[in-house]
């Protein structure tokens, strides 16, 4: 897997290939169970759990409700404490941002910490087109860069690939990207962790420029947070002497006091830890300590389009623990580069339609990516109802409806290729509404059931493929509540 | 008492002897059973592939159909689930859409007495041990709206545990989806496939001879997954097993 997101295969084809790769299926069975158990331990430890969900879903609804006046606040105070503050609308212009602030530096290499809101623009692409090397420094996206390959997981990226498969890539790439691999590098965790230290120390001491992302941005103080396990993060925090942050405008919480709730939800739900390894804040910038220049980028990208749909926004107050990854039983099939975005499994399946439209064929798959199972909402620490977010995006695939795209009201059409299925619908839900018709096909089934096959042709070839189909009872229930018990005419209603 | 069933289009036409065993076992606690025929489909394929317009007319018969009765009993966990939750969302959509307020009544209406037949049962009958025999090793599939948006609990558990001769056998995974998902199983057919696999392989691997749930539609990707295997494991109703007595087996 490498390259860009774009001109990714629908879910379904993505997923189908996926499902046969047995590597594949088992570094991620392993992985996302092992967590699985470990996050529910975390869980049952606090009394509380329930009401510190509702409480953090309650804050990120308030702060969204009111998100233009916190982004104003939020502003105003970073400014107040000697940082810029940049507004992007889109992934080109938040690029185009940061290539000309990293060029006024007169720096060609960047160090970044994890930031998810860089790897939705594309940010490390647009600045190899200008001529900088963006270096990740988080271990898992370390692992990615140097394979030429994707994140497939919110909090561990590389989560689709093994030790050893690790060992290989470290060997095989490190020495083109600075420090080589030592020699005769096995595949034990303590070698290849390392390998990785010895690698990336380098860049922390030498690098000018950082790039981060941000968990929480606290408006009333203009404090950005970002919450890792390495410390790798709060190297290229505080190394450089400038640092730009790329943080989504829905990151923002009111006031420090909200975090008290975020970092007990956050470390619980994504590593089952009780507390987070490494919490760094920073607030503009100090005289000869940490970075002397320091730029807020903040990003809408399809953001304010999620806000205006009052179902689909319960997204935006999504906090990125991956809890519904993990818990997903189509994601650990599938595996995260199906969702085709950095935001794979049952979040991605709606924040991805929603930021990016549902125009393109991705898009359009991916509400469907979901069983309905409810194992995502049942674990989500912000209490997203994934399931009601999906079934509403369905309805806008196959009927159409108002959206807001590039902030316009605009009434969305059905997306094609939904025809065949439409009618059918729209077929048993006319036959539905009339009992005396949906009965004689009953009963015209029951006479023929001896000539159903048990394997279908068309679109049902697939459910037979794998399963058989099962066979129609001689007489409906219906029928048989007749035939014993009798029913009066005047009950059989035939239609409106 | 006087209760309505609410059979299920999936029962009435595929799994017909669940219909009759919820009549057999409610008759045999005292309970009156009718089977309004003006009933259809609750609308559930339709709203979770995004044909929520569709159901509407589905929703109104159902208000039709069981405006008239204060309990209605169903042997399905999602289609009651459907009632429940999508119901009132149907209804507040429908008057946000400036049609009125017809839906939001047909649901409020139809939520309060909507009970899936576990649920009635323990909440209502006050009743786990149904009198029923049935000799067989039984392991116990969750199905996730019976699990996750009914809230069921150990209530099948405890109806089961109560069953002469039953012997239980705990599932792994149990709690993981059968990968059938309605619609889902079609649009999605590899993963689907896959999640079913391995719910097969755990039921298996439990060496007992039936496998129980409280909706059939899970057990029609369950069993035809089964049966394609080669599999002798049964897929069952748990209707049909609380129906079943020592002298009228099921």
């Amino acid at each position: 897997m490498s390259g860009t997101y774009l001109g990714m295969p629908a879910f379904p084809r993505a997923a189908a290939a996926s499902t046969r790769d047995t590597q594949l299926r088992a570094n991620l069975t392993h992985a996302t169970r092992t967590i699985r158990d470990k996050r529910a331990k975390a869980v049952a430890e606090l009394d509380d759990w329930a009401q510190l969900r509702a409480a953090g879903a309650a804050v990120k609804d308030r702060t969204l409700r009111h998100l233009d006046h916190y982004l104003e606040q939020l502003e105003a105070a970073v400014i107040a404490a000697g940082g810029q503050v940049h507004w992007a609308v889109d992934a080109d212009e938040a690029n185009r941002i940061v290539t000309r602030l990293v060029r006024e530096t007169g720096e060609t290499e960047v160090v970044k910490v994890k930031s998810m809101a860089t790897q939705e623009i594309g940010l490390n692409e647009a600045l190899a087109e200008a001529g900088i090397r963006a270096y990740e420094t988080d271990l898992a996206e370390l692992i990615v860069q140097l394979g030429h390959d994707l994140p497939s997981h919110i909090l561990v990226p590389a989560i689709h690939r093994n030790r050893s498969e690790i060992r290989d890539i470290f060997r095989r790439e490190m020495a083109s990207w600075g420090r080589p691999a030592p020699d005769g590098l096995t595949d034990s965790p303590a070698e290849l962790a390392e390998a990785a230290r010895l690698h990336l120390r380098e860049k922390f001491l030498s690098a000018k420029v950082g790039i981060s992302g941000a968990n929480f941005m606290v408006a009333e103080t203009g404090t950005l947070v970002v919450v890792e396990s390495e410390g790798n993060g709060r190297m290229c925090l505080t190394l450089p002497e400038t640092l730009i942050s790329v943080v989504g405008i829905e990151k923002v919480v009111p006031a420090w006091q909200d975090l008290e709730v975020f970092l007990q939800l956050l470390p619980r739900s994504s590593t089952a830890e009780r507390m987070n390894p490494y919490t760094s804040t920073w607030t503009g910038t100090t005289d000869g300590d940490g970075p002397q220049t320091f730029h807020l980028v903040l990003l809408d990208n399809g953001r304010t389009d999620t806000l205006a749909d009052t179902v689909g926004r319960q997204a935006l107050r999504c906090i990125r623990c991956s809890a519904c990854l993990n818990v997903c039983p189509v994601y650990e099939r599938a595996g995260g580069h199906a969702y085709g975005s950095p935001y794979p499994g049952p979040i991605g399946a709606i924040l991805t339609p929603q930021l990016r439209g549902l125009a393109g064929s991705l898009e359009a798959s991916l509400p469907y990516a979901s069983s309905l199972c409810g194992a995502c909402y049942e674990v989500c620490p912000v209490a997203i109802d994934i399931p009601e977010v999906l079934v509403h995006l369905r309805e806008r695939v196959v009927e159409g409806g108002p959206v807001t795209r590039g902030g316009a009201r605009t009434v969305l059409r059905p997306a094609r290729g939904h025809a065949a299925e439409r009618a059918t619908m729209r077929a048993a839900g006319w036959a539905f509404d009339h009992p005396g018709v949906l009965r004689a096909g009953m009963r015209l089934a029951a006479r023929t059931r001896r000539l159903h096959p048990r394997r279908l042709p068309g679109p049902g070839r697939a459910w037979s493929r794998t399963r058989d189909l099962p066979a129609v009872p001689a007489e409906s229930f219906r029928d048989w509540w007749q035939r014993t018990r009798g029913t009066s005419p005047k009950h059989e209603g035939g239609g409106k | 008492m006087r209760v309505a069933l609410f059979v299920t289009c999936i029962n009435d036409a595929l799994h017909p002897r669940t219909g009759q065993a919820v009549v057999t076992l409610l008759e045999r606690l005292g309970v009156e059973v009718d089977f309004p025929v003006e009933q259809s489909c609750c609308g559930q394929p339709q709203f979770n592939t995004g044909y929520r317009h569709a159901t509407e007319p589905l929703v109104r018969r159902f208000d039709r159909a069981f405006r008239d009765y204060e309990y209605v009993v169903t042997p399905s966990g999602s289609c009651a689930a459907m009632v429940r939750d999508n119901y009132p969302r149907i209804g507040a959509k429908a008057a946000a859409e400036g049609r009125g307020r017809g839906l939001v009544d047909a649901a409020a209406v139809a939520v309060p007495k909507m009970y899936e037949l576990t649920e009635f049962l323990v909440d209502v009958l006050k009743v786990e041990d149904v009198g029923a025999c049935y000799p067989h090793t039984v392991t116990y599939h969750p199905t996730c709206h019976g699990l996750r948006m009914l809230g069921l609990g150990d209530r099948p558990r405890r109806l089961l545990e109560h069953v002469e001769g039953l012997e239980l056998r705990e599932l792994p995974g149990a709690e993981e989806c059968c990968g059938f998902g309605g619609t889902f199983a079609v649009k999605n057919p590899a993963v689907s496939a896959a999640m079913g696999a391995d719910k097969v392989r755990h039921i298996l691997g439990t060496g007992a001879e039936a496998v129980c749930t409280v909706d059939n539609s899970c057990l029609l990707h369950i069993g035809g997954t089964l049966t394609r295997q080669g599999a002798t494991v049964r897929p069952v109703h748990i209707a049909e097993i609380l129906a079943s007595t020592e002298g009228s087996p099921w």
